[in-house]
């Protein structure tokens, strides 16, 4: 029988882990954003110095490690295991990302849900006493992306209202059981929700109902409303799907007030950044974390905070043989 | 909450298509690029080319300038704003091969560039060719029965 679990799926971690450090790498229009100032560490080329988009994500994965582990004053010989996951075919991001470390780690697809998904089975793993030290890393390229879902970067297709743009960006948070930072309370896995979208110019739309189902479960398995919380961050839902988000759990009676927030929604300017509905990606949700929402916590600014990534579970083929876009969404709270 | 009606809350929140904006951009830089390439032709004229000729240089001039802004990235910028109106001449057809080159030249020539030049386009070549031979075959069965000259 279970010991964490409460409700219907809400987990409990009996000796809360720490997120010790994280960092975030980004590019240059996620630094021209409205965070602009919380990125330190970006790059101004696309490429990285690397010759390919798929490269140059790697590296970017590789660079926010590095930060993360000075910042927590550890090497990679000193994790236990990594929980790391990318957009691209196969993980490669990942998997060329950490090719020399020798550590041991999970590959992860969880599409743009992938950060917290690596949280949650880095809390898991330390909670249930499997691991001491643990690393959830992840990452996007709007190039990378583009090129395997979409078209050739440079042919001149037209983007629909209801498209989000694929953040440039890598984060890497480490867990470790003991030590200072922020507290992984409880987390909520997901569970896959398809209500038939099969726009996939609308990702927003197709993620909603699945965040919905998620938070809702966690805030009835919690007993706690969503003005107990400082923050309530979603992944990449944008403008249209937090809208949509709102509305759903409206009609359960949950109302997301002024505390309620979404990545791809912070990361981009809508008036200045062509962005139409906002950003999206494994790099959104885990630079906004990374780079933004966890060093403010260490500030003070929230104690609180429900973070939510929201992945969209199709692939292009899947999409040009005509299915729908499956939606989930993983949830953990934070704690200062 | 039913699909169907959350594919309705779904249309309700999401913005819909400019639609006189784009028709409006289209029409301005679709016009332009059709208005300069007669302005190529008159030129070509102008220096004494015949008409064939001119027409033919007007062509290559405009898929030569088309895959040149391409290439130094300019062309989907105009896309933005010009959505069909870039998509439709000739200079779309230039973009749409182009583009996926510069693209996949990392893979090299013979597993990148060979096979994805034609992941845009394919479907224009291989319909427009199976949609000439119908034409042809029209055009043959109608002459023979003496229906067209």
């Amino acid at each position: 029988m279970s010991l964490k679990k409460i409700g219907s799926g809400t987990y409990r971690m009996e000796h809360p882990p720490v997120i010790t450090s994280s960092a975030a790498v980004v590019g240059r229009m996620e630094k021209q954003g409205p965070l602009g100032a919380w990125f330190s560490h970006w790059h101004e080329d696309e490429y990285c110095g690397e010759n390919s988009f798929e490269k140059a994500e790697s590296r970017m994965q590789k660079e926010a490690m590095k930060d993360a582990f000075e910042k927590a004053k550890i090497s990679e010989k000193n994790l236990d295991l990594v929980f790391a996951g990318d957009l691209l075919n196969q993980c490669i991001g990942s998997n060329y990302s950490l090719r020399d470390s020798g550590v041991q780690f999970f590959g992860l697809y969880g599409a743009c849900s992938t950060m917290v998904e690596g949280l949650i089975l880095s809390a898991m793993a330390i909670d249930g006493g499997f691991a001491d030290r643990c690393a959830a890393v992840t990452s996007s390229h709007f190039c990378s992306s583009e090129r395997q879902y979409r078209f050739p970067l440079e042919y001149g297709g037209f983007r629909p209202q209801s498209a989000q743009w694929t953040v440039t960006g890598a984060g890497c948070a480490v867990v470790e059981g003991e030590g200072q930072g922020i507290m992984i309370r409880h987390v909520c896995p997901g569970a896959i929700v398809d209500m038939n979208i099969t726009d996939m110019a609308n990702m927003g739309a197709a993620m909603a109902p699945g965040a919905a189902l998620t938070l809702k479960r966690f805030l009835d398995d919690t007993a706690t409303t969503p003005s107990d919380y400082d923050l309530i961050l979603s992944g990449d839902l944008g403008k249209i799907g937090s809208s949509l988000l709102v509305e759903l759990l409206k009609t359960d009676h949950i109302v997301l007030g002024e505390n309620y927030a979404d990545s791809g929604c912070l990361i981009f300017d809508p008036a200045s950044q062509d962005v139409h509905s906002g950003g999206s990606g494994c790099g959104c949700v885990a630079s906004v974390l990374c780079g933004y929402v966890l060093p403010e916590m260490q500030k003070g600014r929230w104690d609180r905070v429900l973070v939510m990534g929201t992945g969209a579970l199709m692939s292009p083929t899947s999409i040009m043989q005509g299915e729908s876009v499956p939606g989930i969404a993983h949830l953990v709270e934070l704690s200062v | 909450m039913r699909s169907e009606d959350y594919q309705q809350l779904v249309w309700a929140h999401t913005p819909k298509k400019p639609l006189w904006q784009g028709c409006f951009g289209a029409f301005v830089i679709g016009g332009s690029i059709c208005v300069f390439g007669e302005a190529l032709k008159e030129l070509y004229l102008y220096f004494g080319m015949e008409e064939k000729s001119a027409a033919i240089w007007e062509s290559v001039s405009l898929i030569f300038l088309s895959v040149l802004l391409t290439g130094i990235g300019v062309y989907d910028k105009f896309s933005r704003v010009g959505g069909a109106g870039t998509l439709v001449p000739i200079t779309g057809f230039a973009n749409a091969m182009s583009s996926p080159v510069l693209e996949f030249r990392v893979e090299g020539m013979v597993l990148g560039i060979g096979p994805k030049i034609f992941s845009v386009a394919g479907s224009v070549i291989a319909y427009g060719v199976a949609a000439s031979v119908l034409y042809g075959l029209i055009y043959f069965i109608l002459y023979q029965i003496g229906v067209v000259a």
